[in-house]
This record gives structure tokens, sequence and C-alpha cells, in this order.
């Protein structure tokens, strides 16, 4: 009842999915945006570990995925706490006001 | 007595000065003036009673070797190579040693009064003292290797004194060039040492001659380079030709300074040095020959230059590189023994004549200049009559004088001796006559004649002391050594014996010996009455010919010491000094000062790229992982 | 259930390109959820039901709830989506289109010319991930502990902005 996918077909969507992402963090200027971006690649990271874990029938895919899962909440912990403190800072959520460190 | 002597170390004699020295260094600034001078001319005064005590022990009870050596310690032991910082004693130390402590007391004891008014007078005496503790050690030791020692630190207390008053610029350069023009002599010396101990494996002093003596044939290649070599050095420290030029500049450091190191003491060490080494000489002829010769020539140059000098103290500059040129004519025609009996009562009437000048410059409020001074002799008798005898030993006056008897030994061996010949007592006795005459130009100028200079102050009893000492010492100092025709006493030679062999004597004759003194003696006495013709009876003569225009040409050229000066300039100082602005913008870092640049450029060019904003950097690390994908996928 | 996953596939894709090109923050979240959800629907049909249920309980849950929360507290409204007019202009997606794109299609080059074969269609329980997190991975699951107490420690301290003292005037 399970689904048998070419290990290929979910690869690749999950290399469009973080294409995807890579896109929004490039041309989004919102700190928002471009953290949700971020998100959408962790999420695909982590979905080509199930994948290739489902490709075995082995647990390890799944287990990374779970470690994905943590680094994903805790980066957004700390990333909206930042970006709450930016807000206030620079009078809204535009990354690139944010440029004091300029070389 | 003379048990209790022989049982004094000797280590004493230099360590006394040094530890003066320490004292005064240390805590010398903080010492009330009385101190401070009981403790500079305390410890040499002290090193000169031991030296006395030593000399008791040595003269009762001399030793069989005829050398009394003490072994410290070990100084550098490195492998086979093994320098022990011994002490040796022997005649010619012993000569040396009361030289340097018995004038080096005299005049430690004038410069409490000298330098009285001094602000850095502890400075002064801590130097002095080390000074003699170094001139000690120069003497002593018993290895060429510590002889070094000592020489590079007489030369380093020589600069410290000559730039004494460092607040004035010309004083600092004059302490420099004397420093440098040594140093050049020094890097001989040095490079002799080095083919010495090559050669001989040892560089303890009786070990490397005898060795030498032995190994050595007489005029080979090896010899003739060392002892050129340690003439080399010999001649950058005794202000020979070519290396004379520092001396007259080093006046501008305190007068008995001049009196202690540029006249009786450090200066001498040349002539020490190349009588220490005589056992090279011998077996280099031609470096004998050039000893004479540049000391031939050194005394006849220097003799007109101090002829036409205005300053008093570059006049007796001048007359210590002639009279050191004679040291060098008696070295070089293997009158070793008479040169150091010449190097004896140089130190007492030129240290007199320093003494002596020093006292008419303060007299007068520090005025050098003679022309400014006169009639002297009765407003400072003292001085006068102490001067006049110090002048008269340096004419080597016949019969009364110490400068006679040794000035006569050399002159003779120099007609004599089989490397001597005519031409070198030629030059000599025609550097009587301008001894003659330079010295009593002086006299007469200086203490004859109208007054000129107000003098100010009359020197104490602290420095006429001191002033009679030398004279009675320029006077008497001659008669341990008496040539055959005047009572044949050979007290000083006979101590010297074991030392220094005697001139090889080929044209001995009694009656041409007598001839000579006597064509000698009637020279300096036609130079005494010409300077008193000259200066006295008719002082306008001099200033004619001065106002001619070769005689003002050739007074310009001797003023400036045969222009040596300019032409060193030239050829070497003008050079270095272009050659240093060439690579003062340091062509050969640029290579490395480029990598650098470089490196600059990248930092600003990649720095801009650094614009502080995410995107950008988000951009760059999805180019670099498209790129290292690439590479990935295009192998 | 192949027809679950590629349909999962295209909703996920679709979700996730309409939230990176929208100029509403709330909506943009709302698509993201939708691709999140998707993601979740392709794990139910690959069998890792755990990690679906992570993906929905997690992501779709609590990740973007917060996401949620701080849109609120900025009041973002109609002039932020002004403002993102303003400055998402359409020449701007020329060149991380065509970087991201050469990126993707250098990993299909990749995915095609590897190994290959298909998923088993063995479901891998929540069993098999207990067994295996609590057994060889225990250490990553102590660091993974490590690093959420880190992120929780500065997200409080962050969080607590009235306090803090360096550059904030």
């Amino acid at each position: 009842m399970t689904a048998e996918v070419l290990l290929e077909h979910g690869l690749v969507v999950a290399s469009a999915l973080f294409a995807t992402g890579l896109i929004g963090v490039l041309v989004r200027r919102n700190l928002l945006f471009q953290l949700l971006a971020i998100e959408i690649m962790l999420n695909a990271a982590g979905m080509a570990f199930v994948i290739a874990g489902a490709r075995w029938g082995e647990a390890d895919g799944q287990v990374f995925f779970i470690f994905i899962l943590v680094m994903a909440a805790a980066e957004v912990a700390v990333g909206l706490a930042l970006l709450l403190r930016l807000s206030h800072r620079f009078r809204g959520l535009d990354g690139d006001s944010v440029s004091v460190m300029r070389g | 007595m003379i048990d209790v002597c022989r049982s004094l170390p000797i280590w004493l004699i230099p360590a006394l000065p040094a530890a003066g020295f320490v004292v005064l260094a240390l805590v010398g600034a903080r010492f009330p003036r009385r101190w401070v001078a009981i403790v500079g001319a305390g410890s040499v005064g002290a090193a000169a009673a031991a030296t006395l005590c030593t000399a008791i022990g040595f003269l009762g009870r001399p030793p069989e070797t005829g050398v009394i050596e003490e072994r410290l310690w070990s100084w550098i032991d490195v492998g086979s190579f093994e320098i022990g910082f011994n002490l040796a004693v022997d005649a010619l130390s012993l000569v040396m040693i009361f030289v340097v402590t018995f004038v080096g007391f005299l005049i430690h004891v004038y410069s409490t009064e000298y330098m009285a008014d001094d602000s850095a007078y502890s400075r002064f005496f801590a130097c002095m003292n080390l000074f003699v503790a170094f001139m000690l050690m120069l003497v002593l030791a018993d290895s060429l290797f510590l002889l070094y020692l000592g020489w590079e630190g007489v030369g380093l207390c020589s600069y410290l004194l000559i730039g004494f008053w460092y607040s004035d610029p010309a004083n600092g350069a004059a302490a420099r060039k004397a420093f440098i023009v040594t140093r050049v002599g020094d890097t001989a010396f040095a490079i002799a040492l080095l083919l010495l101990y090559k050669h001989a494996g040892t560089l303890d002093i009786q070990a490397a001659m005898a060795w030498a003596a032995d190994n050595w044939a007489v005029g080979s290649g090896i010899a003739v380079a060392v002892a050129l070599l340690l003439l080399g050095g010999a001649v950058g420290k005794s202000a020979q030709l070519p290396l004379q030029v520092w001396l007259p500049d080093a006046m501008a450091g305190p007068t008995p300074v001049s009196a202690l190191i540029h006249a009786a003491t450090m200066v001498t060490a040349g002539v020490y040095l190349i009588a220490r080494t005589h056992v090279v000489f011998e077996l280099a002829p031609t470096a004998m020959t050039t000893v004479a010769a540049v000391g031939a020539a050194t005394l006849l140059l220097a003799g007109c230059s101090a002829l036409v000098q205005t300053d008093i103290k570059r006049v007796l500059a001048y007359s210590t590189i002639s009279q050191i040129g004679y040291m060098f004519l008696g070295l070089g025609v293997g009158a070793w023994s008479a040169a150091v009996f010449h190097l004896m009562t140089h130190a007492f009437f030129k240290a007199l004549l320093f003494l002596g000048a020093g006292a008419v410059i303060i007299s007068l409020h520090h005025e050098q200049d003679i022309f400014k001074m006169g009639g002297l002799r009765r407003r400072l008798p003292g001085v006068f009559w102490t001067f006049l005898i110090g002048s008269a030993s340096l004419a080597a006056l016949p019969l009364v004088t110490a400068g006679f008897y040794s000035k006569d030994l050399i002159l003779w061996a120099a007609w004599s001796s089989d490397s001597g010949s005519p031409w070198l007592w030629a030059a000599g006795a025609g550097g009587a006559l301008l001894t003659a005459v330079y010295a009593f130009r002086l006299v007469f100028i200086v203490f004859f004649g109208d007054e000129r200079g107000h003098v100010e102050r009359r020197p104490g009893l602290l420095i006429l002391v001191p002033l009679t000492v030398l004279a009675v010492l320029s006077v008497v100092g001659g008669f341990v050594e008496t040539p055959s025709a005047l009572g044949h006493v050979s007290f000083f030679f006979d101590l010297l014996d074991p030392v220094l062999p005697p001139a090889h004597a080929t044209v001995a004759g009694h009656g041409t010996e007598v001839l000579l003194q006597t064509v000698v003696a009637a020279i300096t006495l036609l130079g005494v009455g010409l300077a008193f013709f000259l200066y006295v009876r008719r002082p306008a003569i001099p200033a004619a010919v001065k106002a001619s225009p070769l005689g003002a040409w050739l007074c310009g050229l001797w003023l400036s010491g045969w222009g040596f000066d300019t032409l060193y300039d030239r050829i070497f100082v003008r050079p270095f000094v272009a050659v240093a602005g060439l690579l003062r913008a340091d062509p050969l870092d640029e290579i490395s000062s480029s990598v650098a640049r470089v490196i600059a450029a990248g930092n600003s060019a990649l720095s801009r790229t650094q614009d502080g904003r995410v995107r950008t950097y988000a951009f760059g690390i999805g180019l670099g992982a498209v790129i290292a994908v690439a590479v990935v996928v295009l192998t | 259930m192949n027809h679950v996953f590629y349909l999962s596939s295209a909703i996920a894709l679709l979700g996730a390109a309409l939230a990176m090109a929208c100029r509403n923050a709330f909506h943009a979240l709302l698509y993201v959820v939708v691709s999140l959800l998707a993601v979740a629907g392709i794990f139910f049909s690959l069998g890792a039901d755990f990690a679906a249920a992570l993906e929905i309980i997690v992501y779709a849950g609590a990740i973007i709830v917060l996401f949620i929360f701080v849109v609120m507290m900025l009041n973002l409204g109609q002039r932020a989506v002004n403002r993102e007019d303003d400055i998402l202009t359409p020449t701007m997606w020329i060149g991380p289109g065509v970087l991201a794109l050469a990126l993707f299609a250098e990993l299909v080059v990749i995915l095609i010319r590897g190994a290959g074969g298909s998923t088993t269609g063995i479901g891998v329980g929540p069993k098999d991930v207990s067994l295996a997190l609590f057994g060889p991975f225990v250490i990553g699951v102590e660091l993974a502990s490590f690093l959420l107490l880190a992120g929780l420690v500065g997200a409080v301290y962050l969080g607590s902005g009235a306090r803090s003292t360096g550059g904030e005037r």
C-alpha cells in the first residue's frame, strides 16, 4: 500500500523544493520571507533524507530528518528573536538596510 | 717583604679600577663630589700601589721563566677551543702597568680639580676607571683573545670620553670618527687573530709565539700576512698612517682624557701589541720594513702638521702621532726595547704637556687658541716651568731630558740595525728638528710675549702636584738607560732583555754613535734656536711666510693634516653615503613589499564585495555551491 | 499510492513557489503550510509515517505558528505589502533564478547518473525509528537536546530586548 517510486523522482522533487527556497532567500529582501525560504530549504534537505531512507527501507533517513527538524526549530527560535530585535532597531524588515558590517 | 709582594694577587690591579667603575656607575650619581673623587682617584691609586708591590716582588725575586702567571678561570670552553681568563706579568707588562697606573693615578688626581665644575663628575670618573681597568686587562692578558677584549674595551672608553660632552654634536661626531676609524684597524687585528689561531691552534701569547718561531720560515707568506694584519690593528689604535685622522679630532674630549687615553696609554697600545708579538714580526722582514716606513712617514707628516696648528691640544695631538711614529720606527728596525723605552718617557712628558695645556686652558676659561694666549710665564709660573720641562723632553733637549735618551736610542738603532738605513735615520733626525721647533713654538707663543688672555683663576695644588711629579719623571725617567758614551746605565734594557731581544747591530761603531748623537743634539738645539728666533725675535717672518701663496697653501694643507680627511671623505664617506642614499628606499625590500602590496590590493578589492547584505553573502554561497557541484558534474 | 506521491509533490512545489512570490506575509505563511502538509503527504506515501506526523506537528504546527505570532506582533498590514511591491521588482528574479536553475540542473544531472533504484514500498514505522534514535544515534539525540537548549537560551536573551545595553540606541 506504500508507493514504489523511482529514487530519482523523489530526489528531483527535493532538489526542486531546495532550488525554490534558494530563489526565495536570494530574491526577497524581507527578512521574514528569507527565514521562511530557509525553512523550505531545510525541509527539502530533510525530505531527501526520508526518501533515501525509504529507498533502503531503513530508519536512518527518518532519524536524520528528526535532527534537521530539531535544528530548524532552534534556528527559527533564534532567527525570529533576532528578527524582532532588528525590526525594532531598523524600523522595518528590509534585510538590505542591515548592512552596518560592510567592509 | 718580597714574599709578601709576590703573594699579592695580580688580578687586584685591574680589579680595583673595575670596582671603582662599578661603584661609580651604579651609585656615583648620588655620591657627594668628594666621595666620587676619592673612589675615582683612589681606586687607581690603589692599583698603582698594587703595581708597585708587584714590581718589588718581580724585581726582588725574578721568576725563572721571566713570567708570573696567574690562572683565574676558564672564560670560553667550547670543544677544543679554550680561552682562559689568565693574567701574566713579565717585564714588558710590568713597564706598561707601571705607566698606566702611575700616570693614570696622577691624571685622576689632576682631574678631581680639573673637572670639579662639571655636572657629570661621577660619569667622568666611572669612564676613566673603566678605561684604566680595560687598559690593564690589555697589558696583563696572557692570551691574544683577552688582549683583544681589553683592546676593544679601551676603544669603547675612548668613544665614551671623546663624546663626554655629548650635547655638542661635533663632539659626538669626533667620538664616532675615532670609533669607526679604529674599527678598521681592529678588523685587521681580529683577522690576524683568526689566522694565527687557524695555524697555531692557540691564542695563548707565549705558546703561539713559540709555535710561530718553530714552524714559520723567515719571510714566509703567512707570517708576513699575520704581521701586516697585526700592524693594521696597531696602526688604527696608535693613529699612524693611514689611520691617523681620528686622533686630532679626539681632542674634543676633556683634557685629562686626552692626556691619559690619547697620549699616554691607549694610543701606545699598538706599540705594545707589536712589541708583544715581535716574534711574528721578526719572521716577516717585509712587515718590519713596513712598520719602519709607516713610522718614519708618520713622524714627518704629523710633525709638519703640528707646526701650524693653532689649537693647543691639536698641536699636542699631532705631536703624539709624530712621537708614536718614532716608536714605530724603533719597532720597525728591531729596537723593541728602545721603542718601549720611548713609550714610557713619552707617557711622562706627553701627559705632562697635556695636563699643563689643560691648566692653561682652564685658567683662560676654556680658551684653546694659542694666539689668544701669551705671556703666561708670570701669571702661571708653576705651569710654565713644568710645561717647559715637558717641551724640552719632547724636543729631546740633550743630556738633561728623558726624551733625549729614548729618542737617541731609536735613532741610533735606525742607523745601525740590520733593517735600518740612513734614510730612516734622516727621517728621524728631520723629525727631531720639527719636534724642537713646534714644541718651543708652543712654549714661546703661550708663555712669552704680550699677555693676551685674562687669567681667571690659578690652578690649585691638585693640578700642580701631578704636574711637578710628571716633570720630575720627564727628566729622571731617562736615566734608567743611557748610551755607552754617557755612563752606560742599562737598567731598563736588562729588565726587558728576557722578553725583547736587543737589536741586531751591524755597523756598530762607538765613534759613529757619538757622532750621530752629537749631530742630533745639534739639530735639536738648532730647532729650539729657530723657534726662539721665529716666534720671539722676529714674529714677522712666520706671518710673512704664511701670507705668501706657497706658504698659505702649505699652511692650509698642514693645518688640515695633509688633507687626509678630505681624501677619505671623497673615497670612503661620500660613496658610502651615496650608496646608503640609494639603499635608503630599500630596493631589495621591494620584492617582499610587493607581495604585501598585492595582498593589500586584493584585500581592498575583496572588501568591496563585503557590502554587509545577507543576500549578497547567500548569493556567494549559492554560486560557490553551483561551481563546486559543476566540478563534480563535469569531471 | 504513486499518484499520491506525485500529486503531493506537485502541491508542495506549487505551494513553495507561491509562498516565495507572495507579497503578503500571512498569505505566504499559508502557502508554506500547504507545502509542508503536502510534504507530509509524500512521507505518508513513502511509508515514513513517523516523519509525516512530525512534519505536521512540528513544522506545520509549531514552527509556522511561531512565524504567525511574529507576524502578528509586528502588525504588518497593507503598508508592508506595498513596501514589498516597491522592493520586489521583476528584474530581481533573473539572477537568483538563473543560479537556482543551474543548481537544480546540476543536481538532476547527478541524480540521473546515479545508481537509481526505487523505493522499497516497505513502511518504516515509529518503532524502527525510535530503536535507531535511542540505539546507535543516542549521541545525536543528546547533541540535539544541547542545540535546543542553546536555541532556547538565545531566544530568551534576544527576546528580552528592553534590558539590553549593547548598540540598541
